[in-house]
């Protein structure tokens, strides 16, 4: 009887205390969506509105205005191709379009570069036994969490001295170089049993083949969350980008709408249309995954 | 760990060496750009640290200089300590957050738990730097969001200047690192909290067990793996919490939210003191690699 | 599906073919080490311009930031040199500093940029990466200049005797008034709005008067950073007549009772923040939609905006007046602004003779388009009528009454970008409640120190 009490009330105090954080869980959740609410409707917003005193939370009157001043205040070629002496051009669009396809090379270079790389390396380093292989973890274990502003110096000169400076290939190629993505890839490799990568190689298949036909489809979720985390930190590396970008044409969607402020104010609705403009692709990019990268990330990591 | 214990006699030795060059043609690719573009720069950062380089002249050797300035600037102090508490206090946070929301919204509708598991995540994907536009407007010190709310209400008696008082400015700070950072957690625990062993939890019940105790006696171990993970990760963003600095405060009021990584970039490109921040890059590489090092020993013990 | 992608795909792969235009790169370096165009015999030596590819940089002074603008004046310049090509990149005052750094340190930095003593002369030329501009800098073009204004050669020109601007145009930095408020708040009676001055103690009591009449936020020292801090600086400096720099340039005197004097009327007054969550551009942001009633960071061109609405007049219709800093002898000395061009010494004789004529162009040829697109005034005083029959005459001339009180240019002096950081962290320090005589003390002493190197 008295038993049967007290698990009647910790069912209550579990029912109340789950109703209480259902809420709160709520009202935590509008302040993370309200950022987005607030660029997308603002995108839309006149700048009287925007720069309101009190808070306009629905455009009176939805206006195309800062999109159309995005796209016509700077132009630039929507690509260039050099061969030797030779340059083509494409036509030239409104330069906010050529910077959003430049942050997508780069963020989709970026992604398969290092999906590739870090695929090739985590093998290894989870199943094969080879001398130095404890240095070379140990240095990508510590260099994990170095922030770019420690080599950014050193880093600057270095681009300088190999022509890449103000090329999207200055902002790549440091990301491909961070180890994050061969650390997640290693931590999953290992979760594949050894014999069937011994089988294989029994079965006489190069090691080569026995990466590409075994090891890699069985390490593919672990990819994707790859992929889409090193896709996601490019896309919002606005550190690299600042540092190594300069012109017009080579510009990515965040910086190119920094430049387009006059002096001494700042034209919120043109970042808020800019922001829109960048911030749409990615989440599609992010609901159609979805799935693939819950997956993916959570083996890797329970695997861990 | 796959290790095994190696015998060195000759085969072994022979397979050892086979193994040795095809594993680095694997690591060959990623090596490349590791050692060009991670390794190398941290080298020179190491390197010009001893020297005095500046814009327009060439580099002057001055040994330890740049280190004995540094540990009598105040500055670098202040930022040391408030790059340690970033990371001290958001890490715990957002993994404590991370784990009541996911338990929270892992008792919901699938769809539901679908739906605020996106929301948690939106502040990841919108962009750094234009999240952190709409933060400082809601922090305005004028008519921000929080200011409006909180007069309005009555819970305040006055604005509060939130990005402009000493008292609040790094709070702030981690706020917003915060809400960018819990996304990937959530998911991660969401999915953790699926995959514990249901038959132990019902036994656990059946023996009369309260859900709180069900949850830290048996779900909690079980998750073990996952919380190692999210700790690296999130150490590792709240390290590279620069955009907001920058875009929000430059390090004000009064260097209280000045960190290590931005009084670099301000050494650097402000006051063209290329040796000195380096420097302080070495320092900052230092402190990192020992966290990130007892934080792997313990997370290999496990 | 995946079929009409890849339809869609090709379209555009065809149609942007279509539209892409293939240049050779060589066509005009290659003609630099062969033969030089002939020139047309009739005598116009500018024809016989070496062709060559350079590139602006222009920080965004006036429509100097605005692409179309900027093209117009490109289509003038290449109607008269067709073969040298420009091509321009657009900076901030937010991040442009960190870019031309990172260009410099990159080998990248751009062969002409625009903008004024304090960067391309202070810090740029005293670094040794400028190229001396004083062949274009004629008895003719100096007397032309100090007609107008006797501190703007003294400007450009470095300490070591090189000249490394060439200024295009300039204007006065000011403040400005909600004057509808201030009528409401009967604080008008503090002004001679004749002459846009007011003096310290005026100024004082308008403040009082329109925080009285219910504005609880009557100004703000701004203090996070950035540009703009000329704004603050004036303020502080005219309200007792105390001075930044000394006379010659080569220190800072912000350590005087004058300064200290106006920092502690300013803090002890009521209606004014000290606030180190916002920047210049912010300020204007605040002062434009009613929450400030007044600005420290002002110029014709804030005057002349239109982007929110009517020009002079904040987002709800307001009447914005433009007015001199407050002094206590009514006698403001005001900061100017200067701007025109430097060359970056890239190595390439071609190209430095380019930007030269380019400069040339711009500054001797053709001022009046290229003042008019600063939507500011130009220093040499042959270049007049600028704004004959523009909506803005008027104005203008009305601004121009304020140019008696241009003071001295001190922004050359050594360790500018070091004392500009002190400065913020002085205010912020203030800000916070720190007592004033010491973080004013702390400031003498780190900006000194840069200054002496």
């Amino acid at each position: 009887m008295n038993e049967k009490k007290l698990t009647k009330n910790n069912a209550a105090k579990t029912k109340a205390y789950y109703t209480i954080s259902f809420v709160l869980v709520a009202i935590i959740a509008i302040l993370f969506a309200f950022p987005l609410y607030w660029i997308l409707t603002g995108a839309f917003k006149t700048g009287a509105e925007i720069n309101a005193t009190t808070p306009v939370w629905v455009p009176s009157e939805w206006v195309m205005d800062n999109f159309t001043r995005l796209m016509s205040k700077r132009t630039a070629p929507l690509f260039e191709l050099t061969f030797g002496k030779f340059v083509i051009a494409g036509p030239v669009v409104p330069a906010a379009i050529r910077w959003l396809v430049n942050t997508v090379f780069m963020s989709v270079s970026s992604m398969l570069l290092t999906c590739l790389t870090a695929a090739m390396a985590g093998y290894v380093l989870a199943k094969k036994n080879f001398w130095g292989r404890g240095i070379v973890f140990s240095l990508i274990v510590c260099a994990m969490a170095l922030p770019k502003q420690v080599i950014l110096i050193p880093l600057l000169r270095e681009m300088s001295t190999l022509k890449l400076y103000d090329t999207i290939w200055a902002v790549i190629f440091p990301i491909v170089g961070w180890p994050f993505g061969v650390f997640l890839l290693k931590q999953f490799a290992e979760g594949i049993p050894t014999e069937m990568v011994e089988a294989c190689r029994i079965d006489g298949a190069s090691e080569w083949r026995t990466f590409t036909d075994v090891m890699f489809p069985m390490i593919k979720p672990g990819v994707g969350a790859c992929a889409i985390f090193t896709f996601i930190n490019s896309w919002n590396d606005y550190f690299m980008q600042l540092i190594m970008l300069t012109s017009n044409k080579n510009l990515t969607i965040s910086l190119g709408i920094a430049t387009m402020q006059a002096e001494n104010s700042t034209d919120f609705g043109l970042l808020m249309a800019g922001s829109a403009l960048a911030a749409v692709p990615i989440i599609i990019v992010f609901l159609i995954f979805q799935k693939y990268f819950t997956k993916g990330i959570t083996m890797g990591a329970v695997k861990g | 760990m796959a290790n095994q214990k190696v015998t060195y006699n000759k085969k072994t030795r022979k397979l050892m060496i086979h193994e040795t060059v095809t594993s680095y043609l694997f690591l060959l690719p990623f090596l490349l750009f590791f050692a060009g573009f991670v390794i190398y720069p941290m080298f020179m950062c190491l390197f010009t640290s001893f020297f005095d380089a500046t814009m327009g002249r060439e580099d002057i050797f001055i040994g330890f200089d740049n280190y004995k300035t540094l540990f009598n600037d105040p500055v670098f102090w202040k930022a040391l300590w408030n790059t340690l508490i970033i990371v001290v206090v958001s890490v715990p946070v957002t993994c404590a957050f991370s784990l009541w929301v996911a338990s929270v919204i892992s008792k919901m509708h699938v769809a539901a738990t679908s739906a605020f598991r996106c929301i948690f995540y939106l502040p990841v994907v919108t962009g750094s730097v234009a999240v952190t536009m709409v933060w400082k407007w809601m922090f305005n010190n004028y008519y921000g969001i929080f200011n409006y709310i909180g007069t309005s209400t009555g819970m305040l008696e006055k604005n509060i200047n939130w990005l402009g008082d000493e008292r609040f400015a790094l709070a702030c700070i981690i706020l917003i690192l915060l809400t960018t950072s819990v996304g990937q957690p959530i998911v991660l625990y969401v999915s953790a909290l699926d995959n514990v062993d249901r038959s132990l939890v019902e036994a656990a019940e059946v023996d009369g067990a309260t859900q709180m105790q069900a949850f830290w006696k048996i779900k909690w171990p079980q998750m073990m793996p996952t919380t190692l993970y999210i700790l690296v990760i999130t150490t590792i963003n709240s390290f590279q919490c620069f955009a907001l600095i920058q875009l929000l405060t430059s390090g004000g009021p009064n260097n209280s939210t000045m960190t290590i990584m931005y009084y670099i970039y301000y050494n650097a490109f402000k006051l063209y003191k290329y040796g000195y921040g380096n420097a302080m890059g070495v320092i900052l590489a230092l402190v990192i690699a020992a966290l990130s090092a007892v934080q792997f020993k313990l997370g290999q013990e496990k | 599906m995946k079929k009409l992608i890849a339809l869609a795909l090709a379209l555009i792969m065809v149609m942007s073919l279509g539209a892409c235009t293939v240049t050779n790169t060589e066509s005009t370096t290659a003609a630099t080490d062969g033969k030089t165009p002939e020139t047309t015999g009739t005598g116009d030596t500018t024809a016989a311009a070496a062709p060559a590819e350079i590139s602006l940089w222009t920080y965004p002074i006036g429509k100097w930031g605005d692409q179309e603008t900027v093209n117009e004046l490109l289509a003038n310049f290449n109607a008269a040199y067709p073969n040298i090509k420009v091509n321009v990149e657009y900076l901030t005052y937010q991040d442009g500093d960190d870019k031309v750094n990172t260009a410099i340190e990159g080998n990248a930095a751009p062969d002409l940029i625009m903008e004024g003593p304090e960067r391309l002369v202070a810090n740029w030329g005293a670094k040794g990466k400028m190229v001396d501009l004083s062949d274009l800098w004629t008895e003719e073009t100096k007397a032309d200049i100090e007609a107008n204004n006797a501190s703007v050669a003294a400007a450009c020109k470095w300490s070591d005797g090189a000249y490394y601007e060439y200024p295009l145009c300039m204007t006065t930095h000011c403040m400005a008034i909600n004057k509808t408020v201030f009528e409401q708040a009967g604080a008008m009676q503090y002004i001679d709005e004749e002459t846009h001055t007011w003096t310290t103690e005026n100024f004082l009591k308008a403040v009082q008067a329109v925080y009285d009449a219910g504005h609880k936020d009557v100004g703000a020292i701004y203090c996070s950073g950035q540009g703009g801090d000329q704004g603050t600086r004036a303020i502080i400096n005219n309200m007792y007549n105390g001075t930044f720099t000394n006379a010659d340039f080569t220190g800072y005197t912000i350590n005087t009772p004058e300064n200290i004097k106006a920092l502690e009327a300013l803090v002890a007054q009521d209606g004014i923040n000290f606030d180190p969550a916002i920047n210049g551009g912010e300020e204007i942001t605040l002062f434009r939609n009613g929450t400030l009633q007044m600005a420290f960071c002002w110029n014709i061109a804030q005057q002349l905006n239109s982007d929110n609405g009517e020009a002079g007049h904040t987002n709800n219709g307001d009447e914005i007046m433009f007015m001199a800093f407050p002094s206590d002898d009514n006698a403001p000395e005001l900061c100017g602004g200067i701007w025109g061009f430097g060359v970056f010494n890239n190595g390439d004789d071609a190209k430095i003779e380019a930007a030269k004529t380019f400069i040339k162009f711009m500054c001797d040829e053709d001022p009046a388009t290229a003042v008019k697109a600063s939507t500011y005034f130009p220093v040499k005083a042959s270049v007049t009528g600028v704004y004959a029959g523009e909506d803005s005459e008027a104005v203008m001339n009305e601004y121009a009454k304020l140019s008696t009180y241009l003071g001295a240019y001190y922004q050359v002096v050594p360790g500018w970008a070091t004392a500009r950081t002190e400065w913020w962290n002085m205010l912020q320090k203030i800000g916070s409640g720190e007592d004033v005589a010491t973080a004013v003390a702390t400031f003498d002493t780190n900006a000194n120190a840069a200054a002496a190197g």
